[in-house]
């Protein structure tokens, strides 16, 4: 290498390797389009609100999973724990005389958070097999406690009574639930919004480091026990935050918010939609359970065999999801075209 | 109250020793292929449903059912693991986990399909009901027949793996799949026997089971953390890990459903926390 060929103050003006940049936030179009559909939906199919506010609470619900599984390679086989613990904060909080609902979603958030974040130390350690077991061993322990603790959770005849006071001192909480599913989609547009700044940022690109290479990361300099536990509270704050809009715009807590069935469930939805993309858990919610509210009715047995028929497909051939599926779409189109 | 004491304890190395039984095939798949198995309690359903067809369509006798149940449970562990599980032994964990939650669903809502939601019933022979009289303790004929069929069962395993060739293969293969491959061992054949194997010794668990553990169509999951728990607290691929695990899990559920009911289940799950906290790679384990 010779000095003229390289001259010092040339180097400035090559543009940097894309490699190096942080990763593209700017907001795409066809995400702009994303967020219109719920937003047409409201004024286009009424009466569907109630199912439609469950699918916007279970999708953020499943961007929260994504955040540890898609992007930080946690695997959770008990993620309902702080969604159940948001969402009988909320409740219970709804029930003993406290129904304004954001400061509820705030303490919801923030005592799932604190649940999420002593969790994370049993978490953290050990492999695999180990953190399948102590997120499940989490989530057993909180849903048998709920049950025990009937006399404040109501137990297996769930929670209920509650009494929410307006939105805001202005909406109040209708049988049709328009107030709730606006309030759902404002919600769930504010915390991915943040989430989205979040794994787009430094941090956000050091947990796909440890996703990727988890040994290599302390060489780097960047503690991967530290990120973990940093984002596993933060998709525990947000399941609870979802759990929290469960309980206040049902009115209602059951007591398989905390059920292993509700974390494979999720599992399922994510997987379906795609992981490490954020929208892959919005996507992966709204087919799920549409499809859910159109099989299901006809026979629940059958659903569950069809969607474990899915899983299996999902995994053996389709890896990603429907998000994956269209990004290989998308490749092959631009490959036919050059 | 002694006397009380040693049936409770009894009754918990009874539980444990089935527990072992249908664990231990989870076991070996983790230690040997490295592939979680959710799945693994369906072939213990399999096994157990096996059994009550035989005993209530075709009158087959208990203990004549029971190796049927192994072989139905084995059977179909070789015809999956030769056509699906083989594909993702390289795939992630979290594949894996997702997979086999697949077959576990389909299982289920199989089972439910064919035979309902209830419980399944089992007929023991009469000289496995009631009390039996040693020295001086009242035990439970059935209770006694497991241990006794799983202490035989578990020294046939030790001797299969630590004296045979098959054994020398498998233990091989354990330790390095590529040296194992090297030797020119056949290690796919080593895994496909050792599945099936497994899913066998499930699917005598589950028969022998029913009449512990009940028989529903949710088997499958309602036991799921008891076999993981197995696997995680003894280590991965270690017989000796798993049957401590397994007496220990047996004796502190069963003591803790008996001396202190209120809190039943927390024992097991609190148990569970401490033994993972205290040896995160388990009681025997070799790998983290």
């Amino acid at each position: 290498m010779s000095a003229d060929n390289a001259p010092p103050e040339a180097a400035g003006t090559v543009p940097a390797a894309p490699a190096y940049r942080l990763p593209e936030d700017r907001w795409h179009a066809a995400e702009s389009v994303f967020w219109l559909i719920p937003v047409l939906a409201f004024f286009f199919v009424p009466g569907y609100l109630v199912l439609g506010s469950q699918i916007l609470i279970v999708g953020l619900f499943a961007v929260s999973l994504d955040l540890i599984l898609g992007y930080a390679g946690i695997v959770s086989l008990g993620h309902a724990a702080y969604f159940g613990v948001g969402a009988y904060t909320a409740g219970l909080l709804a029930t003993y005389g406290w129904g304004e609902p954001l400061s509820g979603l705030a303490i919801a958030a923030a005592i799932a958070a604190l649940v999420g974040w002593l969790a994370s130390f049993l978490v953290v350690r050990g492999g695999d097999l180990t953190r399948l077991m102590v997120t499940l061993g989490i989530a057993l322990v909180l849903h048998e406690a709920a049950n025990k603790a009937a006399f404040i959770t109501g137990g297996v005849d769930g929670l209920g009574g509650m009494t929410m006071w307006k939105v805001l001192g202005i909406f109040r909480f209708d049988i049709a639930g328009r107030v709730a599913y606006v309030y759902s989609l404002v919600v769930l547009f504010f915390a991915f919004l943040l989430l989205r700044r979040l794994v787009h940022s430094p941090f956000g690109l050091s947990l796909r480091g440890v996703r990727e290479k988890r040994v290599r990361m302390p060489a780097i300099g960047a503690s991967v026990r530290e990120r973990e536990i940093a984002i596993f509270t933060i998709a525990a704050c947000v399941a609870g935050l979802a759990g929290a809009l469960l309980a206040q715009t049902t009115q209602f807590v059951a007591l398989d918010v905390l059920g292993f069935g509700r974390s494979a469930d999720l599992l399922i939805i994510l997987v379906l939609g795609g992981t490490g993309r954020l929208y892959g858990g919005l996507i992966g919610a709204a087919v799920y359970m549409i499809a859910q509210d159109i099989l299901a009715g006809i026979n629940p047995v059958y659903w569950q065999f069809w969607i474990g028929a899915l899983l299996v497909i999902i995994v053996l051939f389709a890896r990603g999801g429907i998000l994956g599926g269209l990004e290989r779409l998308r490749a092959l189109a631009r490959r036919s075209r050059a | 109250m002694i006397a009380n004491l040693v049936g409770v304890l009894f009754d918990g190395i009874a539980y444990g020793a089935l527990l072992f039984l249908i664990a231990i095939g989870l076991s070996v798949t983790m230690g040997l292929m490295n592939f979680v198995n959710l799945a693994h309690g369906a072939f213990a359903m399999l096994g157990g449903y096996a059994t009550v067809v035989l005993m209530t369509r075709f009158n087959v006798p208990f203990l004549a059912a029971l190796p049927v149940a192994f072989v139905v449970a084995a059977l179909a562990g070789a015809a999956l693991e030769r056509l699906l599980y083989r594909r993702l032994y390289q795939a992630s964990h979290l594949d894996q986990v997702l997979f086999s939650i697949g077959l576990t669903f389909m299982a289920i809502a199989a089972a439910t399909y064919v035979w309902g939601p209830g419980l399944q019933p089992v007929e023991l022979p009469p000289f496995l009901t009631g009390q039996v009289k040693v020295l001086g303790l009242e035990l439970g004929a059935y209770r006694i027949f497991l241990v006794a069929l799983v202490i035989v069962i578990t020294l046939g395993l030790v001797f299969l793996v630590e004296r045979t060739r098959f054994g020398a293969q498998v233990r091989a293969s354990v330790d390095s799949q590529q040296a194992a491959a090297g030797l020119g061992i056949d290690v796919n054949r080593v895994f496909s026997l050792t599945f099936a194997l497994g899913s066998g010794l499930a699917g005598l668990g589950g028969a022998l089971g029913i009449e512990v553990l009940g028989l529903d169509p949710t088997f499958p999951v309602k036991y799921m953390v008891y076999f993981l728990l197995v696997v995680a607290v003894g280590g991965a691929g270690a017989i000796k890990g798993a049957l401590a695990a397994a007496l220990i899990l047996g004796i502190f559920d069963v003591a803790g459903k008996y001396f202190v009911p209120g809190v039943g289940a927390f024992v097991i799950y609190v148990l569970m926390v401490v033994l993972l906290i205290l040896f995160p790679a388990g009681l025997y384990g070799r790998r983290g």
